[in-house]
């Protein structure tokens, strides 16, 4: 795996997710800087990590999503390059058009900083594989924009081709609206596209990879993705 | 020239900030709000006093960054 984590002034989450690719790959990540116009050679995975890019001045993620270092990703990505983005890096993939729809204030108004429950939609995915389709798995989010928003056709769309990777549950499974921890329309919390490249999520799994600060469900994305990855090459 | 871009949530859209400033109205004692909409104006200087060309200008900016088109609506008035 050939990870590079972007940076935009803003971003806090970057240090956690390039550890958590080290100790799942084995390799230091490249970290880019946002003003770069060219991915490092032979870049595998980016990776479009949570924070607060620009104080979420405009919209949250608009003003990153026109960062220089964007078209290079939006090229990587059209020839299929794998591209992870968590949190505010959702945010940043919806406002860029590599994702549909719009991450709106969480219904309830409030920031959610606590661990929450995701079912694992599908397990054939480059992002999935390291877990069984229906899998409920527990890994921590942060956020005050959360609330997945689309209109009526896209989310048909999205729901028809399967492209609802992670969905808020209750520890059992089920779907509660109690675990909807932001008012997500289908209770969406992960999304593909149409191309099934670029994977954005709200929640943080690469914060619960390591068994000396809790549980380690977050690991299973990684594990899968360095799979994927060296399979590949 | 002057110009303004108001950005504002297409209707449909959730506005739960809206709701709260109307929920704060309400506590204010200020009866006969029936509801709020949260919206964004920019007012912005163009150069140069051509008229059409500065619309052209401000609907580029508002499609390109100032308006997320998925979920709002944009209006330019060049004030002159």
């Amino acid at each position: 795996m050939k990870a590079a984590v972007l940076v935009f002034p803003g971003i806090n989450r970057e240090r956690d997710m390039a550890r958590t690719l080290r100790l799942t790959s084995g390799r230091e990540p490249a970290m880019v800087w946002h003003a770069e116009t060219e991915l490092p050679s032979g870049t595998d995975l980016v990776v479009i990590p949570g924070g607060f890019s620009y104080g979420d001045y405009l919209r949250c993620g608009a003003i990153a999503a026109r960062a220089p270092i964007m078209e290079a990703v939006r090229a990587y990505a059209a020839k299929g390059g794998l591209v992870l983005a968590v949190c505010n890096g959702f945010q940043i993939a919806c406002e860029a058009g590599f994702l549909p729809g719009v991450l709106m204030r969480n219904a309830r108004l409030k920031f959610v900083c606590r661990d929450i429950f995701l079912k694992v939609e599908r397990s054939d995915t480059p992002f999935t594989r390291g877990y069984n389709a229906g899998q409920v798995i527990r890994v921590p989010t942060a956020h005050g924009e959360g609330n997945y928003e689309a209109d009526a056709e896209t989310i048909a769309r999205l729901e028809g081709e399967g492209r609802v990777i992670f969905r808020y549950v209750a520890p059992d499974g089920a779907r509660d609206p109690a675990y909807n921890v932001n008012g997500s329309t289908n209770a969406i919390a992960g999304i593909i596209n149409e191309r099934g490249n670029v994977l954005g999520m709200m929640p943080h799994p690469e914060n619960h990879v390591e068994a000396a600060i809790g549980p380690t469900d977050g690991r299973g994305l990684f594990a899968g993705l360095v799979e994927a990855l060296d399979r590949a090459a | 020239m002057k110009a303004r871009v108001t950005v504002t949530l297409k209707s449909g859209i959730l506005d739960p900030q809206g709701k709260a400033i109307e929920g704060a109205l309400r506590s204010l004692g200020l009866s006969g709000v029936s509801s709020v909409r949260q919206g964004k104006v920019f007012d912005i200087e163009i150069e140069g006093g051509d008229r059409a060309q500065a619309e052209a200008l401000l609907k580029q900016a508002a499609d390109k960054l100032l308006a997320n088109t998925v979920i709002e609506n944009y209006r330019v008035d060049v004030l002159g």
